[in-house]
Order: structure tokens, then C-alpha cells, then sequence
């Protein structure tokens, strides 16, 4: 820096890491954790008067207390996961998928219309098939449609997929009156008595067949983004189009083929939602988790393996607040406020990680 | 930096530490003494849904008048018509609650698959249909007689649209009335009949024009339709939704209001007459009590006026005409005596005839096949054989849907 284009700097001046070292970085999210806590503490003390290491155990309970709880965390984990890498290849490649939620609801839907037209006229394994072949398919048109759209005519993905996803609210809301004449609006468990299309119990365990079935995604994601050619494709996309292009790769089969595959994997979610889980259809079988998942798939860093870490760390915390709200009978919000809270620390803290603070240096100090 | 970091880091670990000492292993399900009962109560949503505030009021007061510590009562909220709910029902057993109840249609069957399972809680959920056809011993359906309410909640809004055509502010055959309903579902459709029939029992001229939401909880779309109702010349509304969505637009609108579930004056001083509830506090002690005591409790149980388990909230004599308390009073008294029947024969016709028989939809089946005759004794039998309405007859003459 030159003397005449010298000028005072600033008291706080931020400026970009050339990259922490690992553990390093995970001393700044340990300490933003430890922060928040400590802050969620105070507010406990203030707001309920309740000990707040109670609160915390309670907190813990949530997920690890009976081996019940343990076994809806580890599903709930697997179905936010299973969402969270059906979107991460659309996201590496800046395709803004919004409209997850709507993709696992037509996949859904289209399990559940199997399991109603069909019902036990068909041997289970054949059934299961045709579920899954019909959610994928759901799942995939769903998501192809604004990504046709957009490689064609290059219209906004945001909008289009946000847009898809109330389109899809709305035909579950359709199929429903028509499966449900009497216009109560509530399917029901589909085939409760026949359990015809449900998905089968693994060691008498209810959720286990749906997370080997996500374990064994995670890890053919994690391979398809690091090792394939496919995978890597991805990637210059999502880095520069025009770079890509200039090497040969064809943009527009690119985004189809990823946005479908990003569907099918909403598809599979849906499938196992409602053949695996819940075996209803409702307007609210999706929950918000394809919008949450976005936020997994970020704070992974579309790394499969670090996204079954961040899926952990919001399915505990829901899991969390609801024991909180039930075990200190207060209101739900109190415990999202405190999942707020530890969320918005977790997420800022990738600034200290990502960005370093410098204090204005001492005129001694300087030239 | 590094003192910091190591500061916090050891937060972490004591925290974590402690946490892990706190933890405590869930109690096994066991009746017996007093002090081990425990009952468990699944919402669908918080309080800040009317329908489910209505529940939670009651549990509370229920738990309270029979004598149940904090401790003793497991509140879970927000409770998805899902598997969510079966999950819900055996952690609350696990807690080792002996009673569990849910509040939401849809988590009928979740709570039934629940009640196979463990058969020694017994499981109570409102608004069912399935418990008087499945009869598993330890699932039980309940409702109440709301039709009663809302007849003698009619009343109010029947003697104020007589005011209105006294004082010269619309016409005989102006008397319109508008209603917001959630679905077209006999539950629905049952309430805004009986409360036709109460509107009608005082001013004959009046119609009903009808529009469903298809959501029971949508503050913007009940808002929207209470609009277009009114801009379409209804005179007097009345819902059958869960938000304040109506009673709001006619507070703007300066248009008499019969609201559901809770009173609204306090929210719309100048336009609220009255609402209809349903008091579930005696259901839920009777619950409690017999669960305790190991007396059984009816598969499938319907109080109504007469019980205390209808009521009306407070009139607002600053909108009612003069007369309507006293004329609601009188109802309530025939009601009460089995002289007055609100789905009479001989009060309405459909398609211009009288019904003197009607096949309903009254044991569950996945076809929905009418079932059961309920046309008896010159009146409908509803809620008798079914606590659910099962009252399905669109429409009435004088009631048409928009």
C-alpha cells in the first residue's frame, strides 16, 4: 500500500480466512454452542424459573431417554435426511429447489392412490414395487417440470418450484375428497386391517427398513458427488456455467438430469413416508422438512456425511423442545424459541469460521 | 482467544456432564394407588387454535376438580394427524399414563392402533366414529349433542334478524343469513342445520346461504367468505370453522355474528351475539374418575344440554333484541324435557317433502353405505345411535350453498 492511497482504517475491519485449521474450526462451533446454551440458560432462569441443566437433561431425554424415543429420532433423522440429499445435488449445482416439499408430496400421494385402488389384491413385493416405480415417477415429473422450463427458457427456479409445491398441497387436498366422500377431509390409515402395501417390519423394529434404506443413500450420494463424473459435472455448474459449457458439458441435460434426480429422491421420501411411516396422506405428510432440509443440506456443505451430522443436531432439537414443552408444561414456543436460538448460533458461527475479525492496529504497529 | 475458547469448551463438557447425571429412566405403567395415576392429553394444535384452547381449558379444570397434581397431567401439543400420534400415545405410556385422550378427528385411527397395543390404558378420543363398530375394550369415541347449542344459538340470531324487519332495516325476505363451514361433512352440515331450524323457529322468512373453506383452520379464507357472504346481501352470520377469521370481518362489516366454541365479544363488542360450545369438562372427569376407580367407561358416549356438556357463552345484550334470553331459556327448557326435538319432521322439508325415513352412514366402512334408519317418532335421531353427527341431508329447503 502506497503512502497517498493510505487511509485510516476503520476500528473493525473483516476479512476472509484462507481456511482454519479443522479443529480450529470446530473449537468456533463447539465455543457457539457452548454460547448458546449459556444463553438459552438465562432465559430459562427468566422467562420459566426452571434450572436450566434440568431443562437441558429434559432436552436430551427427548431423544435418548426410552429406547422408543431413540427409535422416532433415528427416523425422523432418516426421513430429513433422505430429504436433505434428495436436495443437495439441485443446491451444489445453484439450482434453487424450493419445492422439495411439494416432491415428496406427490410421491406420497401416488403411494398412497396405489395402496387405496389397489389394496391386498396383489402379494406385497409386487405391491411395493409398483408404490415405488409410481413415486418416483411422481417425484420426478414434479421436479422436472421447472427444470424443463428453466433450461428451456431459462424461468426462475425459486418461483417455479415454490409455486409447485402449493399445486401439490392441493391435489393431495383433491384425491382426499374424492377417497373420502364423506367430506371429513382425514383419510385414515390406509388398509389398517390388511396392511396391504405397508412397508415390513425389520427384527420387529417398525422404522428400521427406512434407515438402512436412507443409510444406503447417504452413502451412494456421497460417492455420486466426490467420485462420479456425473457428480463432478455438478459441480462446474454450479461453479460457472460458462466454464462448464466451455469444456463440453452440455448445461441443459445437466440440470434435467439432476433435477431428476433430485425428484426421485423426494419421490423415495414420500414412498417411505407414507408405505413406511405414517401409511395416511395428508396435506401435511411433507411437515416443512423439504424446507428444512435446505438448511441441512447448507450447513452440511453438501457433504452427505456431514448433513447426517446437522440432520442429527435439528431432529434432536425438535425432538427436544417437544419433551421440554410436555415435561415443564409450557407452551411449545418457549422450547422452539430456545431451538431458535441454538440454531442461529450454530449457523453464525460458520462467519467466524469463514471470515476473521481484525482490530485497528496501533499507529506504532503500522507503517 | 485460546482462554476463551478453552473457557467455553469446558462449559460444554460440565454441561454435558450434568445433563447426563440428570437423566432419569421413565417409570413402567402401572394403576394401582392414587399417587401413581397419570392421564395423558394429545392436541392437534396449542391454544392458539380456539378448538383445541376449548380442550385444554377443560383438561385442565377436569384435572384440577379431580384432584390430579402438575405432575400427574401430560400435556403434548401439536400433535400431526400421523403417525405423530401413535408415537405421542406410547410415550405418554411409556410416562406411565393410564388414561390417554386426543382431540383431533384425524387421530382416530393412530389412537386405535394404540389401544390394540396397550391394553391396559385405556384411550378416549372426540369427534371418532370407529369405537361402536371396532369394540376394542379400552377405545372409547366421544361427543356431545352440539346441535342442541347451536338451535337455541339460531334462536338469538332468528329473534335479531325479527328486529332488524321491525325496524324497517331490510325486508321479510332479506332475513339471509350466511355461513362459513369448514367442510361439507355431516358434522358440519348438522350444525349449521340445527341452527337454521332455531333461526327459522323465530323468523319464518329467514334462508341460509352456505360456503365451505375446505380447511377447518384458515383465518384469511373464513375472513374471505364471511365477506362474500355478506357482499352478497346475508344479513346475520355464523361459522363452523376454528379461527376468529368471520367474526372479525363482521365486526368491520357491522354485521350480527354467532360464533363457535368461544365468545367473541371481546373481540367484536358491537357485532357478537352469542356462541354455542361444547363443555368437555364433565367428559374428562368422568374419564379420569373411572379410570381410577377401574369402572368402565362407554364406548361411545354423547352428552347434551341437559348434561351441561352444551353451552351457550354469554349473550351480548348490547347486540340482542329484547326478548332473546327469555325465549332461549324457554327452548332449552323443552329441550330438556324431550318435548322439543330440533330436527322435527314436521319443521322443514327437503325438496319440498316431508322425510319420514333416512338411511345414515352411522357404522364406518370404507364404502361410507348408509346403514342405519334414523327417522322415528316424527323427528331425526341425531347423535343417539353415534356420538358423531351423522345428520347429512343437503340441504334443507331453505338453505342453499353458494
Amino acid at each position: 500500500m502506497s503512502e497517498k492511497t493510505k487511509h485510516s482504517e476503520p476500528l473493525l475491519r473483516i476479512s476472509k480466512r484462507d481456511g482454519l485449521i479443522w479443529w480450529k474450526s470446530w473449537l468456533v462451533r463447539a465455543a457457539a454452542v457452548a454460547l448458546a446454551l449459556v444463553l438459552c440458560s438465562v432465559i430459562i432462569i427468566l422467562i420459566t424459573g426452571y434450572n436450566p441443566v434440568q431443562v437441558y437433561s429434559a432436552m436430551i431425554r427427548g431423544s435418548f431417554g426410552t429406547a422408543r424415543k431413540f427409535w422416532i429420532m433415528l427416523q425422523n433423522l432418516a426421513m430429513l435426511l433422505c430429504i436433505s440429499l434428495a436436495v443437495t445435488p439441485a443446491f451444489k449445482m445453484r439450482f434453487w429447489n424450493i419445492g422439495a416439499e411439494g416432491q415428496v408430496l406427490v410421491g406420497g400421494l401416488a403411494t398412497a392412490a396405489v395402496m387405496f385402488y389397489v389394496g391386498d389384491r396383489l402379494p406385497t413385493a409386487l405391491m411395493i414395487v409398483i408404490m415405488l416405480a409410481a413415486s418416483l415417477a411422481a417425484g420426478i415429473i414434479w421436479a422436472m417440470i421447472p427444470a424443463f422450463f428453466k433450461a428451456k427458457w431459462n424461468t426462475n427456479e425459486t418461483l417455479f418450484t415454490l409455486m409447485m409445491n402449493y399445486v401439490a398441497t392441493q391435489l393431495v387436498s383433491f384425491f382426499i375428497m374424492i377417497w373420502v366422500p364423506s367430506g371429513s377431509s382425514v383419510m385414515g390409515i390406509i388398509n389398517q386391517n390388511s396392511r396391504a402395501g405397508w412397508l415390513p417390519e425389520l427384527f420387529g423394529q417398525k422404522y428400521l427398513l427406512n434407515i438402512i434404506i436412507v443409510a444406503v443413500i447417504t452413502v451412494a450420494m456421497f460417492i455420486y458427488l466426490k467420485y462420479s463424473k456425473q457428480g463432478y459435472e455438478i459441480s462446474v455448474v454450479g461453479e460457472s456455467e460458462n466454464t462448464a459449457k466451455y469444456i463440453g458439458i452440455n448445461v441443459k441435460r445437466v440440470i434435467l438430469r439432476t433435477m431428476g434426480l433430485s425428484g426421485a429422491l423426494c419421490g423415495v421420501a414420500g414412498f417411505l413416508l407414507v408405505a413406511g411411516t405414517n401409511h395416511t396422506i395428508t396435506t401435511t405428510t411433507a411437515g416443512g422438512m423439504g424446507f428444512t432440509a435446505i438448511m441441512v443440506s447448507w450447513l452440511g456443505k453438501f457433504n452427505a456425511g456431514i448433513m447426517v451430522v446437522t440432520s442429527f443436531i435439528i431432529v434432536f432439537l425438535q425432538r427436544g423442545a417437544g419433551e421440554i414443552a410436555t415435561k415443564f408444561n409450557l407452551n411449545q414456543s418457549v422450547a422452539d424459541i430456545l431451538t431458535g436460538i441454538i440454531l442461529f448460533f450454530i449457523i453464525g458461527c460458520e462467519f467466524f469460521v469463514n471470515y476473521k475479525i481484525n482490530l485497528r492496529k496501533s499507529q506504532k504497529e503500522g507503517k | 482467544m485460546k482462554k476463551f475458547l478453552s473457557i467455553a469448551l469446558i462449559l460444554v463438557m460440565s454441561l454435558g456432564l450434568l445433563a447426563g447425571c440428570a437423566g432419569e429412566p421413565a417409570t413402567p405403567s402401572g394403576g394401582g394407588s392414587d399417587a401413581d395415576f397419570k392421564v395423558g392429553f394429545i392436541f392437534l394444535h396449542d391454544e392458539n387454535s380456539t378448538y383445541d384452547k376449548n380442550f385444554m381449558d377443560a383438561a385442565s379444570a377436569a384435572a384440577k376438580a379431580c384432584g390430579l397434581t402438575d405432575d400427574q397431567v401430560l400435556f403434548k401439543t401439536g400433535i400431526d394427524e400421523s403417525d405423530a400420534c401413535y408415537n405421542a400415545a406410547a410415550e405418554l405410556v411409556d410416562e406411565g399414563c393410564d388414561l390417554v385422550f386426543a382431540d383431533s378427528f384425524g387421530h382416530e385411527s393412530y389412537m386405535l392402533q394404540a389401544a390394540k397395543e396397550f391394553t391396559d390404558v385405556q384411550f378416549c378420543h372426540a369427534t371418532g366414529t370407529m369405537a361402536h363398530t371396532e369394540k376394542v375394550a379400552n377405545f372409547h369415541n366421544a361427543f356431545a349433542s352440539i346441535y342442541e347449542g347451536r338451535y337455541l344459538a339460531g334462536i338469538a340470531a332468528g329473534m335479531k334478524l325479527n328486529e332488524m324487519i321491525e325496524k324497517g332495516q331490510i325486508t321479510a325476505d332479506g332475513a339471509k343469513i350466511g355461513y362459513v363451514g369448514a367442510f361439507d361433512y355431516a358434522e358440519v352440515v348438522s350444525g349449521m342445520t340445527s341452527f337454521y331450524l332455531g333461526a327459522r323457529s323465530v323468523c319464518e322468512s329467514a334462508t341460509m346461504s352456505v360456503t365451505y373453506t375446505n380447511s377447518w383452520f384458515d383465518i384469511a379464507l373464513e375472513k374471505e367468505a364471511a365477506l362474500s357472504l355478506i357482499n352478497d346481501g346475508c344479513v346475520l352470520i355464523s361459522q363452523h370453522a376454528d379461527s376468529e377469521g368471520a367474526p372479525k370481518a363482521c365486526e368491520e362489516k357491522g354485521v350480527p355474528n354467532v360464533a363457535y366454541n368461544i365468545s367473541t365479544i371481546s373481540m367484536a363488542p358491537n357485532t357478537a351475539l352469542i356462541s354455542s360450545k361444547i363443555n368437555w369438562q364433565p367428559y374428562m372427569e368422568m374419564i379420569i374418575n373411572a379410570t381410577k376407580d377401574g369402572t368402565e367407561i362407554p364406548f361411545d358416549y354423547c352428552p347434551g344440554i341437559k348434561d351441561g356438556a352444551v353451552e351457550l357463552t354469554e349473550l351480548n345484550s348490547a347486540v340482542a333484541a329484547a326478548g332473546t334470553q327469555e325465549a332461549i331459556d324457554a327452548a332449552k327448557a323443552e329441550l330438556e324435557a324431550g318435548t322439543l326435538h330440533v330436527f322435527d319432521t314436521s319443521k322443514f322439508t327437503v325438496n319440498g317433502e316431508t322425510i319420514t325415513s333416512y338411511m345414515a352412514d352411522v357404522d364406518t366402512d370404507d364404502a361410507f353405505t348408509p346403514d342405519t334408519e334414523v327417522v322415528s317418532d316424527g323427528y331425526f335421531h341425531e347423535s343417539e345411535k353415534r356420538s358423531a353427527p351423522y345428520f347429512d341431508i343437503k340441504y334443507i329447503d331453505g338453505i342453499t350453498a353458494k
